[in-house]
């Protein structure tokens, strides 16, 4: 079936098996591999994307649901040939990236937060990333990325 | 539309359908879009009533009914930030696992199910909608629209186990409502039976407790350990957990007893911090 | 090897620095490839069918449908394999797809290649396979009886370890008996398996996948193609994360396989469910122990039975039980020594390689014990295990006697000196930091605090004589803005962070600021595996060796050039440095590029003896955790309140990276401390995805201090030590500590459960240990049985 779709400020059409989630027309119908595939079921966030505004889980909505809608992802943050997004630095700087597959989901999180509560503390940043898993880090210098990341946007 | 393609499975926030979508699990001949639906995303409140769209996201109950607080907590300890965006109460309806957090909230506020379907709308109180795991008393041609229940007047909470502390499926889950207007305390279980249940024997010792301390016109006056001890354990007496994945019986039964003896602490500390 | 202050000062970005990773910035922006990222013109996409018998024979497979479902462009099956039928890393015993037989439920029996993924999948549901099921082994004491089902032709004994020192039958004036139990862990990377096979040309094949070591995946690839190993070339793709689920192979094989038999590019990835089918899990280990000790708290005797479930398949189960009973009385001095480790297989699902690799179980009950000895003497836990640790020149029950560098002292006091952490009340706290998180279980009710401290040691790099070498080529050239030096390795980077510090290596060796990485791929001789925390260590020495050969190449050009040089000549700042001055610029020297390969070998090690006797490892690295955990007594929740660290480094090359390797592992073993189980039932995974194998999430982990403490191995470049796995062995035991203090509970199992901590269960009965099975000698019994390679 035939989905149109806006995706980071551009639309696309492209036609897709009726079951197939949005992550999927992302990662294999636009070439925006940047959302990931780690479960696929919801639990771990890799695959966090905008869908109207709403950060959500890009595996769990289905490609046709998003017809007409605007869907923003992790490569809308940042050009390619252009500096990173304030966020996408705090990671780098705080070393809060090892194999960096948790990554991509982790930064649309945690702009989202930002964007909400430009200023929050432990508890709050904790909560807000309680859906997205990372198996390398401990989520320790994550923290740290959060707090560098709200100082700096100031 | 739902007439025409009976087979059709409803999806809203996707976020139990994809999952069955993902793994193989179901290829449903068709899906039906409901999400964009104006009629299932509506809040409305009328006289104390109120009917929440099947359509809602748990966010926006959140941030839209803050003063029903134990459907507050409840819908905050759903699954993670993104999926409390897309996540609806008409899709634990739907689904009709007996963990779906917001359901044990439902049988408190004794809650009805507004469905419609080719032949009309109709009403189910929540303990008729819900046969059985994964079973509800829809008919092919029949979609959820809506929930509603008068709206307390009292303390309530939601609380749920788990063997971690956050995103995770719940082991034991308990909605205790006091009611003031109705002089009644509800407590409502999920995930320790086949479907959500209530704990009749146990609201009526503690109804009748707080009567006997007078504690129903006075918020000073206490309940005696034994009250609260003979609550908690009629309360887990009421449970029909079993051994699974994810937990034993024999620790359901002590959790549910657990948490209904510190919900109802907490509702009456909270009515005296009120008064 | 020795380091140089000099350089050290006047490099940027060199050994040393906390330097920022060199992948970081494509990885936050999506843009870093992985695996499962990859694609080709006219890809067609694999599918596996897989047994759902834990052990059956296979009367037929039906194909005839599957071929003629839409999209389908092949549907291989054993017979399909070009050359060998088996594969294996230490014994090639494990079907590329099963011909007659299934020996666990997730055995691979079918390949296929369609145009989408959906398409595979659904040709996979229509191969209809014909099971005779068999009788099952499914517990790991039972596959050890005499009448249990074969599960291969030499019996369900993997390897049997015996280690003796001194005499076992020694007496003691005080005894302590244990019995200990860790589960099934599974590594759950984030990144699923994937990779894309291209066919070559030349009736090769090119592979980029996500694994952890190339050379060692290539050995096992090309044989079963029918091709030489110079026609299967492997770059290495993005890996998410690994701690030893790729180590054996994956879909390597059958991606191979598709690609050659269709002629297009076949790309395979893994869903979630799939990937915890599709990779070799943690050791389940049951461990029956009996301790001696004076009324001082001096260790006499160490008696000692253990058993792991390596399930069907060998995998590396071998050199786990080596790992698991050489390091069974822990980082302790004990003079009378018996410890008998099997390795069995059963039809559970295949164990094999997971950050730790045996002596994470070891671990758990040596820690468990210990604390047990100090009760029992009325002894504090830091104190009995100061007045027993190991320090140099002591040796192991294995004989080997510990050299270079082993801080176990320093480590011990730093952790009995950690100052007691605030104890905020509940009500001063966010809800969300009391046990349950945002579940709402506690206003403050219930919750109790415990303290527990573990001391634990492991290996560094491959033991028991194996020659994990590493080779680096680097390429010294003229660049457009100054000298450039390229690094070709074929050492995978997974995370850890190794491709920053061979940059770091660099730019100190060679003075040089601009280091580029070249392709991973098997162009270049072996690096080693990913795994046994080697890499820094060995790949990070053939880096420096390489560019030592490369410094000299230059002073060489430089001399014949006529300058004057002295004695020790330095590279600094794109410069030949002599007596603190530079002489001559570096890019004047390099017309012709200089181009080095060198290969860096460790010490050689030994196997072990028929008594455990040897050298089996080539560096011991030492750590401690304390842990603070807070404990809703009636509901059994728990919130890991604070973890400090205290851990040996050698030599910090990356402090902060070091940090996040002590912070990840911790956090997996916080995970098998408190949640994480594959349950198995009859053989099959009950749990098989993220929603009920739990993994820590951010609620869930505190904040983790470190101590580095680096005293340097003389024998290690820079003196580094490994540091990836022992965060993960000690952070289990000291939570467990922690949690016994806070109940009072005496906790034998991890993970431990709500049921453990609230008195509903108690702890696992010991029963008694399994007789030791007889076995012709020391090393895993496929090594003397006949023929050795395909199973029956």
């Amino acid at each position: 079936m035939l989905v149109r779709v806006n995706v980071n400020g551009a639309w696309h059409e492209s036609d897709v098996w009726g079951g197939s989630s949005l992550l999927y027309l992302l990662r294999e119908h636009l070439s925006l591999p940047g959302s990931k595939n780690a479960c696929e079921q919801g639990e771990c966030g890799s695959c966090s994307v905008w869908f109207d505004g709403d950060l959500v889980c890009s595996c769990l909505v289905l490609a046709a649901q998003s017809n007409g809608r605007e869907v923003r992802t992790v490569e809308g943050l940042s050009d390619t040939d252009g500096p990173p997004h304030p966020v996408q630095r705090a990671f780098v700087d705080a070393g809060a990236v090892q194999c960096g597959f948790c990554t991509p989901g982790l930064i649309v999180a945690v702009v989202d937060l930002l964007d909400r509560v430009p200023d929050p503390d432990e508890a709050t940043i904790r909560e807000a990333l309680s859906g997205n898993l990372c198996r390398c880090t401990g989520y320790a210098k994550i923290v740290d990325a959060v707090r560098l990341a709200a100082g700096g946007d100031r | 539309m739902k007439a025409d393609r009976p087979e059709a499975l409803p999806i809203c926030g996707g976020t139990d359908v994809l999952v069955e979508l993902n793994f193989d699990r179901q290829r449903p001949a068709a899906l039906l879009d409901v999400s964009r639906l104006d009629e299932l995303r509506g809040i409305e409140r009328d006289d104390g009533r109120i009917t929440l769209g099947a359509g809602v996201s748990y966010t926006r109950i959140m941030r839209e009914l803050p003063d029903q607080i134990a459907l507050v907590q409840a819908s905050r300890t759903v699954g993670s930030p993104q999926i409390r965006n897309r996540g609806t109460v008409g899709g634990n309806l739907g689904t009709a696992s007996p963990a779906g957090d917001a359901l044990p909230v439902l049988a408190a506020y004794d809650a009805e199910v507004l469905i419609v379907g080719a032949r009309g709308r109709r009403s189910l109180p929540w303990h008729e909608f819900h046969l059985g795991v994964k079973r509800t008393a829809l008919e092919p041609d029949e979609l959820i629209l809506a929930t509603r229940w008068t709206s307390p007047r009292g303390p309530g909470s939601f609380s749920k186990i788990g063997t971690r502390n956050a995103m995770v499926i719940s082991m034991a889950g308990l909605c205790l409502q006091l009611d003031e207007d109705g002089r009644e305390i509800r407590v409502a279980l999920g995930s320790v039976a086949p479907t959500v249940i209530r704990a009749p024997e146990a609201e009526v010792f503690a109804g009748e407790a707080i009567a006997r301390v007078g504690a129903w016109d006075d918020a000073a006056a206490a309940l005696e350990t034994e009250d609260l001890d003979g609550f908690a354990d009629r309360v887990a007496a009421a449970s029909r957990p079993i051994d699974d994945v994810r937990g034993t019986a024999a620790y359901r039964r002590h959790a549910c007893r657990v948490l209904a003896r510190r919900a109802l602490t907490w509702a009456l500390a909270d009515r005296r911090e009120a008064a | 090897m020795s380091s140089r202050p000099d350089l050290l000062e006047r490099t940027r970005g060199g050994v040393g620095e906390s330097i920022l990773r060199i992948d970081g910035v494509p990885k936050t922006q999506g843009r870093f490839a992985y695996g499962s990222d990859l694609w080709a013109e006219g890809m067609l996409w694999g599918d596996t069918l897989r047994s759902t018998h834990p052990h059956a024979l296979i009367r037929g497979i039906k194909i005839a449908e599957a071929v003629a479902s839409p999209g389908v462009h092949a549907v291989l099956l054993a017979d399909d394999v070009p050359g060998r039928r088996t594969c294996g890393l230490e014994f090639s015993d494990t079907p590329v797809l099963a011909w007659d037989r299934v020996r666990y439920v997730g055995e691979p029996v079918a390949i296929v290649a369609a145009e989408t993924p959906e398409l595979a999948r659904r040709a996979a549901g229509r191969i209809q396979v014909d099971y005779e099921p068999l009788d099952a082994v499914l517990d790991m004491e039972a596959a050890l009886a005499g009448d249990a089902p074969r599960i291969h032709d030499h019996g369900n004994v993997l390897r049997h370890v015996k280690v003796v020192h001194g005499d076992p039958d020694a007496g003691a004036e005080v005894w302590v008996e244990g019995y200990w139990e860790t589960g099934m862990q599974d590594q759950a990377p984030l990144g699923p398996e994937a990779g894309l096979a291209i066919p070559g040309d030349d009736g090769g094949v090119d592979l980029y996948v996500s694994t952890q070591w190339l050379h060692v995946d290539r050995q096992q690839i090309a044989p079963c193609l029918g091709l030489d190993e110079d026609r299967v070339r492997i770059t290495l793709a993005g890996v998410g994360g690994a701690f030893g689920a790729r180590e054996d192979v994956h879909m390597q094989i059958h991606a191979c396989m598709l690609a050659l038999h269709t002629g297009r590019p076949v790309k395979m990835s893994y869903g979630r469910e799939e990937s915890f089918f599709g990779h070799v899990h943690r050791h389940p280990a049951r461990m029956w122990i009996r301790t001696g000790a004076t009324r001082d708290g001096l260790l006499v005797v160490w008696r000692e039975r253990l058993v792991v479930d390596g399930g069907a398949y060998a995998s590396s189960s071998s050199a786990v039980i080596g790992n698991a009973s050489t390091f069974a009385t822990g980082p302790y001095r004990v003079p009378n020594v018996l410890v008998e480790g099997t390795a069995v297989y059963t039809n559970n699902p295949p164990c094999g390689a997971m950050r730790g690799f045996g002596a994470v179980q070891a671990c758990f009950a040596h820690e468990g014990q210990m604390d047990r000895l100090a009760a029992a003497l009325e002894m504090d836990p830091v104190e009995v295990r100061l007045r027993n640790v190991l320090e140099l020149g002591d040796a192991m029950p294995t004989g080997q006697v510990l050299r270079g560098s082993a801080p176990t002292r320093r480590i011990l006091e730093r952790i009995g000196a950690l100052p007691a952490p605030d104890d905020p009340a509940p009500v001063h706290r966010d809800s969300v930091l009391r046990p349950g998180g945002a579940n709402n279980v506690t206003r403050g009710e219930g919750l109790v605090r415990g303290v527990g401290v573990a001391f634990g040691f492991k290996n560094i790099g491959f033991s028991e004589g194996f020659d994990d070498s590493s080779e680096a080529r680097i390429r010294l050239e003229r660049g457009p803005t100054g000298p450039v030096a390229e690094v070709h390795t074929a050492a995978c980077e997974v995370g850890q962070g190794l491709t920053t510090i061979v940059t770091q290596i660099a730019r100190t060796e060679l003075g040089v600021d601009e280091v580029v990485i070249a392709p991973i791929d098997t162009s270049i001789g072996s690096a080693g595996s990913t795994s046994a925390s080697r890499q820094t260590y060995m790949t990070g020495g053939a880096v420096q060796l390489a560019c030592r050969t490369v410094a000299e190449e230059v002073f060489r050009r430089a001399t014949a050039a006529g300058m004057s040089l002295g004695d020790s000549p330095e590279l600094a700042a794109g410069w030949i440095v002599v007596d603190g001055a530079p002489v001559i610029e570096l890019a004047e020297l390099l017309g012709e590029p200089v181009d080095e390969t060198r290969v860096h070998h460790h010490r050689p090690t030994t196997p072990l003896g028929p008594d455990g006797q040897g050298e089996p490892h080539v560096q011991l690295a030492f750590g401690a955790e304390r842990a603070v955990v807070e404990v809703d007594e009636e509901l059994g929740l728990v919130r890991v309140v604070q973890i400090d660290a205290v851990q040996d480094v050698g030599k910090a090359l990356n402090p902060r990276s070091i940090e996040g390797q002590i912070e990840g592992g911790t956090a997996q073993g916080l995970g098998l401390a408190l949640m994480e189980e594959l349950q198995i039932d009859e053989g099959r995974i009950r749990n098989p995805s993220f929603t009920d194998y739990l993994i820590p999430t951010i609620l869930d982990m505190p904040t983790v201090t470190s101590e580095l403490i680096e005293e340097p191995d003389p024998d290690s470049p820079y003196g580094v030590k490994g540091v990836g796995e022992l965060p993960t062995l000690v952070s289990t035991p000291a939570i467990a500590a922690a949690l016994r203090d806070a109940t009072g509970r005496a906790l034998n199992r991890v993970p431990v459960r709500p049921d453990d901590l609230v008195g509903l269960a108690g702890p696992v009965p010991a029963g008694d240990p399994p007789p030791s099975p007889d076995v012709p000698g020391p090393m895993a019994i496929p090594h003397y049985a006949k023929g050795g390679d395909d199973p029956g």
